[in-house]
């Protein structure tokens, strides 16, 4: 026995091997236990994620109508996207879309955040307001603004009146339909920005702030050098995370504008759900999606680069 | 906080008491402008559904109704097949909390806690898969329910969703802070694994069972975009379907009043389900937030 084990023990042991002695050793109850309670959602994890993921990557090759089996057809659907003024179109409105909304947003949840963070009576209440438009559902509340939006009879435009503004056509104008979907996403939005930040504001030492005092800084210069980067991780987690949903969000496109007028409010999600589901084109549909994912995993790791630079005890974590 | 400026100038004339008070008066109105502005499409909701069909289309807009139609949420609600999307909602947002719940919370013990080989790289896959977007997963995901006949089956909106990465993840991390010593004793005392999970995890992981199954509840509740792809005969919708084919259907003058009835009796259980659980919603985000930023 003892001599059988000993050259076995110095081969590297494959994974296989690592397994089956895993099975049959001291332990073989814990990892039978770890394999049994692991299951049910590795299932489901493989046969509802990693096979649709890796099937994606064979779809965006082919032409396929679900009518007929799929025709492989290479990188074809990519060189037709360089030439489709669609994908184009959608393309910049998605980058239109994220590069308004996403700032203001943050810009906007930063100053609740701090006008939040104080001991004072009711600011839970405030809180809970803020966040209400959040957990409400995209649907719902793209239905409301569209009424709201409404040119003529609208609430907008009727407070706007008051103040001596003749309010645009809104949804129904080329050059308004996406400030108006910009609006209603930050009035949406907001919540879970304010919230993150803010609780980034409450890890603050008071300490830090005293000390500031004494060394005789002033109300900008404490949130210059003390609240912005205690807070940078925070807003690093705030940036990251708006700027993936950005390029996601879908409802409010298709329910308070459905992408128009003349595809002004078309973002690449719209187009892709559009070509596969609507024009039945499933292939060119998932290499849209590719380009959707390469361009979030780009921004990712950008945000990730420049973290360094910026982002308080980065490379600490 | 150009208020907090303005208090700045201000000192000479004010002690630092006084200067405090006027600060939190500021803070407060800037809050209270700001609370207004967002509650003000829901009062809108509210308001405009109870006007008649008249009333919604006059000029200048009331904010409180003439005569408060009631009736417009019985009318809404038997317009279309409401108590039938309404009943699809609650299997649908049932059936994933559950299963989630369970899923989720039996993995993460076994990821947290149990040594076995290849467990460190699972997870790493899990945390991986994290960040694909949806919309990637929706074409194959879509073939894939035509390809088990679930395509206008309540079955594809939930069988494919009764387990979570990001439930698992969240659960994980949950459980790996509480002391081993807890487990150690019972399974002395001749527990075995399962009995160690069902009675001394479970009851320790409360707050992050409530925290998953309230961003469940939302998040399945609210989900719109996969059901608008499998979901299209009537019997199966689900609320937001049918809310949102409420409201495209309608013709020249459109009956703005039941359709903002609708929202209303959409958006409320949601709305309860916040204010109750707010406590477990705002731990969720902050604690996934950190996780997630550091």
């Amino acid at each position: 026995m003892t001599i059988k084990l000993a050259p076995a023990k110095s081969r590297q042991p494959g994974p296989f091997a690592e397994i089956a002695r895993a099975f049959t050793g001291l332990r073989r109850e814990e990892t039978l236990a770890g394999y049994l309670f692991l299951l049910p959602n590795f299932v489901g994890f493989v046969v509802f994620m990693l096979f649709p993921i890796c099937f994606a990557f064979y779809i965006m090759l082919t032409e396929w109508s679900l009518s007929k089996p799929p025709e492989f057809i290479g990188l074809e659907n990519f060189e037709v996207m360089l030439e489709d003024r669609l994908f184009w179109k959608s393309l910049s409105n998605s980058v239109y879309y994220t590069v308004v909304a996403v700032p203001t947003g943050i810009f906007i949840a930063f100053w609740l955040a701090l006008a939040l963070n104080r001991k004072m009576r009711g600011i839970i209440f405030f809180r809970t307001i803020y966040f209400l438009p959040q957990v409400t559902l995209t649907v719902a509340a793209a239905t409301i603004w569209r009424w709201m939006y409404q040119p003529n009879v609208g609430l907008i435009n009727y407070i706007l009146g008051l103040f001596g503004i003749e309010g645009p056509n809104w949804i129904h104008h080329t050059a308004w339909a996406m400030p108006a979907v910009i609006i209603m996403s930050n009035w949406q939005g907001i919540g879970s920005a304010m919230l993150i930040l803010l609780a980034g504001l409450q890890g603050i030492p008071e300490e830090y702030y005293e000390a500031a005092s004494i060394d005789g800084a002033n109300g900008w210069q404490r949130m210059r050098f003390v609240t912005l980067p205690m807070l940078s991780p925070a807003i690093f987690f705030v940036v990251v995370t708006s700027l993936i949903g950005a390029f996601q969000s879908f409802d409010q496109f298709l329910v308070l504008t459905n992408g128009g007028p003349a595809d002004a409010t078309t973002p690449l999600t719209l187009y892709i759900y559009n070509s596969a589901f609507k024009f039945l084109k499933m292939g060119y549909g998932a290499a849209l999606a590719a380009v959707l994912f390469v361009i979030i995993l780009i921004i990712t790791i950008v945000q990730w680069q420049l973290a360094r630079r910026w982002v308080f005890g980065f490379e600490d974590n | 906080m150009s208020a907090a400026m303005g208090t700045q100038k201000r000192k000479t004339r004010f002690g630092q008491k006084e200067l405090l008070r006027l600060h939190d008066l500021l803070v407060y109105i800037v809050l209270s402008v700001v609370g207004i502005i967002f509650l003000l499409p829901f009062a809108w909701m509210v308001s405009n559904s109870l006007k008649s069909i008249k009333e919604i289309y006059r000029l200048p807009p009331t904010f409180i109704p003439d005569t408060m139609q009631f009736s417009n949420y019985i009318d809404a609600w038997t317009a279309t097949t409401f108590d039938r999307f309404f009943i699809n909602s609650v299997i649908v947002s049932a059936c994933i909390v559950l299963g989630q719940l369970f899923t989720a919370s039996l993995a993460g013990y076994s990821f947290a806690r149990l040594r076995y080989p290849g467990r460190d790289k699972i997870f790493l896959l899990y945390i991986s898969l994290l960040m694909v977007p949806f919309t990637v997963l929706m074409i194959p995901l879509y073939v894939q329910m035509r390809h088990f006949g679930w395509v206008n089956s309540l079955n594809a909106v939930i069988i494919p969703f009764l387990f979570t990465p990001w439930g698992t993840f969240l659960m994980r991390q949950f459980m790996v802070t509480i002391p081993r010593e807890l487990e150690d004793a019972a399974r002395i005392d001749g527990c075995g694994f399962f009995r160690t999970y069902a009675l001394i995890i479970l009851p320790l992981t409360k707050p992050a069972l409530a925290t998953l199954a309230l961003f469940t509840f939302l998040s399945s509740w609210n989900s719109f975009q996969w059901p608008l792809i499998v979901l299209g005969t009537p019997a199966v919708k689900t609320l937001p379907l049918g809310l949102y084919s409420f409201q495209a259907q309608s013709s020249m003058r459109t009956p703005w009043h039941l359709i903002m009835a609708a929202a209303t009796f959409v958006v409320l259980p949601i709305l309860v389900a916040f204010v109750v659980g707010q406590k477990y919603y705002v731990r969720g985000i902050v604690t996934s937030g950190i996780k997630g930023g550091g």
